[in-house]
């Protein structure tokens, strides 16, 4: 299945596959990028925007977004001229609660947002998507609640601010005025066009049909009365990775038809699995991923076993020649998470001409992923009950824009 | 009051855990301990409660030959060379509620015991069976490590075996590597004889508990580890909230400058501490945001 510019489905197996619930490259090599754009039709993120944030905002852009990790937007000049003329938007991002065990690529939306929301001073909401989970995973209504709360926690860990943030699980908050949002674009959405756009066949169950409205109406205001009373033209920017542009296409698709605003989109390429592009991140290899509970030494191991490496085979070919850097992992993790550019320069410069060693990039690897999740785990070990409760509690944050 | 043997074993039994018990006049000494519990029922340990020079205390227990050096194990928590030693008596009773000679794993079954920090020895995961006194120096019990830990894990704890003999070597590039165990709360014990609220550690926590008056000790199973209790102690308390920020502070400028100018070196590592302090003050205001939520939840408003 891939989908095109009119959001219909093609069958066409030989080609790269992106959409909420899969990814896969084409002949098992890497996915490309500019192609995806070109298919969704949502455009690059170039230097002048980034230029332009970091103008806006008076400080260094992302890591993220130096090193082109989002990659691609829609409407993304939209919210910056509005915001220059001191109209503010909200965040919106999410997460699929599916499993208790967060690995580094599940943060990188979370890591994002939180720059995002200091950097401009905006609020957020985070939905938790109990109930998709529960339809597409299988899992008990209980289950899948429990593991939004779980997830909550990882998330408050990244360090969202609470005066300006609302999480909240679909199974807790789906009604009122949510609800009333969903019906207008469920009526605005044909059962072709959703089998088109997602995939859906008459061998689905209905609740998987209804699915994609839950997803939609967070862009819109007025979905969170207690937030955005009387603020139905405020702007939203949903930061996520690429796969999930299909629900956003069809939101933006129906937004004008209900007299909202179209939602913008910032969006993010996807987070290798240790063993390389081609290989997939799965729940059910550990050693695919890095977890955010694994201890200092399961990094040490995992980096040091299963990165995929692009030194080569001796070391005397190596000094010779280099590493291939495209396909190396631990550059292509380094990239993501070492906040240093020059550093990261130098690093490729010395390893891509043979001077350094697989071993010591490894090395630097592992001390940065170390930090961070040792970090992480601190920040969630200081996250209570009560504090989840609050964090998604319904109530209204009158210093959302400071 | 603190747990006894009976209860204690009482525990084992519903937690399904499987141990033998060996019942003998009092020992204060392994030595004493090996005339009535023969090896062949399984590994003696030896039980250290050290403590160090910020209040913090720690439980050794260990295989009876596995070497344990006090200058090594100081200097791999972080603390320097002569940063740990033996806990005086009362710290015993306070904190462990054991009295002399009954050192064991199992005391951190007591609430007051809940920063004490506990290293175990890796060994004792190839034996079948260890031996430790189940908070008493009249008896002996021998159990498999899996039992050890479903024990710990009962009581919110995270079993941490650690290899004690090693001498890794702590300097610049190797950091202490046994630091993460280290508590995040320190203890003060008390002048006041008196068991029940001088138990109550002072410095850990200024915890607001609305409508319940401060009981000496919380119910055990909440589930929450010593670690997490602890590092949210760091942020709801502003001299702890403050040591923290001095801590990451000073370890920061005192780490490595890679030989950058001085006036990179100040910019770097302000970036650094920036983004590290502004964390740390967020989880910060979560917290007071949070206490202050759960306090208005139980607000009951004047009656007429």
């Amino acid at each position: 299945m891939e989908v095109d510019k009119n959001g219909e489905i093609d069958s066409d197996s030989s080609e790269q596959v992106v959409n909420p619930w899969e990814v896969s490259a084409k002949d098992g090599g890497k996915i490309d990028y500019d192609k995806l754009i070109d298919k969704f039709g949502c455009q690059r993120l170039d230097e002048s925007l980034i230029d332009r944030v970091e103008r806006l905002t008076s400080r260094q852009p992302h890591v993220f977004l130096r090193r082109g990790v989002f990659f691609a937007h829609r409407d993304f000049n939209e919210i910056l001229d509005a915001y220059e003329k001191g109209d503010k938007f909200y965040l919106y991002t999410g997460r699929g609660p599916s499993s208790e065990a967060l690995h580094l690529g599940h943060l990188i939306p979370f890591m994002f947002t939180k720059y995002l929301q200091e950097a401009f001073k905006v609020p957020l909401v985070i939905q938790l998507t109990d109930d998709e989970k529960c339809m597409w995973k299988n899992l008990s209504v209980e289950e899948s609640q429990r593991l939004a709360r779980e997830n909550a926690k990882d998330i408050i860990a990244c360090g969202f601010d609470i005066t300006k943030t609302f999480i909240f699980s679909d199974f807790d908050y789906v009604g009122g005025a949510f609800y009333k949002n969903m019906v207008k674009v469920a009526k605005c959405v044909t059962l072709n066009k959703a089998m088109g756009i997602f995939g859906f066949s008459g061998e689905d169950h209905i609740g998987k049909l209804s699915f994609p409205p839950v997803q939609a109406v967070p862009s819109f205001p007025s979905s969170f009365p207690h937030l955005f009373p009387g603020k139905d033209n405020l702007r939203c920017l949903i930061p996520c990775a690429i796969d999930q542009d299909p629900y956003f296409r069809m939101t933006r698709d129906v937004a004008p038809r209900l007299g909202y605003s179209k939602p913008s989109l910032i969006e993010s390429t996807f987070f290798p699995a240790l063993q390389g592009e081609n290989g997939k991140m799965s729940a059910s290899d550990p050693n695919s991923a890095i977890y955010v509970t694994d201890t200092a030494k399961d990094i040490k191991n995992k980096i040091n076993r299963y990165a995929f490496s692009g030194g080569q085979d001796s070391i005397e070919k190596h000094r010779e020649i280099g590493a291939n850097l495209e396909v190396d992992i631990p550059i292509k993790y380094l990239s993501f998470f070492l906040e240093d550019d020059s550093e990261l320069e130098h690093i490729k410069k010395e390893y891509g001409e043979g001077r350094m060693l697989t071993g010591e990039v490894k090395k630097r690897l592992t001390e940065v992923l170390t930090e961070m999740v040792e970090r992480h785990r601190r920040a969630r070990a200081a996250v209570t009950d009560e504090m989840v409760d609050a964090f998604m509690s319904v109530r209204p944050l009158p210093s959302m824009f400071d | 009051m603190g747990f006894s043997k009976i209860e204690l074993l009482d525990r084992l039994q519903e937690l399904e855990i499987d141990y033998s018990k060996y019942e003998h006049p009092p020992v204060l000494t392994v030595e004493a301990q090996a005339k009535y519990v023969s090896s062949n029922e399984g590994a003696l340990s030896k039980n250290l409660f050290l403590k160090d020079k910020k209040n913090r205390y720690y439980i050794v227990s260990a295989m009876v030959d596995t070497k344990v050096d006090m200058k090594v194990l100081s200097q791999r928590l972080g603390l320097g060379k002569g940063g740990i030693r033996m806990a005086p008596e009362e710290a015993l009773g306070q904190l462990l509620q054991v009295s002399l000679g009954c050192v064991t794993p199992f005391a951190v079954i007591n609430e007051s015991a809940r920063d004490v920090s506990l290293l175990l020895d890796k060994n004792f995961k190839n034996q079948t069976r260890c031996i430790f006194h189940p908070l008493s120096n009249d008896v002996s019990i021998s159990l498999n490590t899996s039992g050890l830990d479903k024990f710990l894990q009962s009581i919110g704890r995270d079993p941490v075996y650690v290899d004690l003999e090693a001498n890794p070597g702590v300097g610049k590039d190797q950091p202490p590597d046994l630091a993460v165990y280290v508590p995040s709360g320190s203890v003060v014990i008390p002048e006041l004889p008196n068991k029940t609220s001088s138990t109550q550690p002072k410095n850990v926590s200024a915890e607001i508990k609305p409508a319940l008056p401060a009981k000496p000790s919380k119910p055990v199973d909440k589930g929450k580890s010593v670690a997490a209790t602890s590092v949210q102690s760091v942020y709801k308390n502003p001299e702890k909230f403050v040591e923290e920020i001095l801590d990451k502070t000073s370890a920061l400028l005192l780490s490595e400058a890679k030989g950058e100018s001085m006036e990179t070196l100040t910019e770097t590592q302000r970036k650094r501490l920036t983004s590290e302090l502004t964390h740390l003050a967020i989880m910060y205001k979560n917290t007071a945001y949070a206490e202050g939520f759960y306090a208005g939840t139980k607000y009951q408003p004047y009656r007429q």
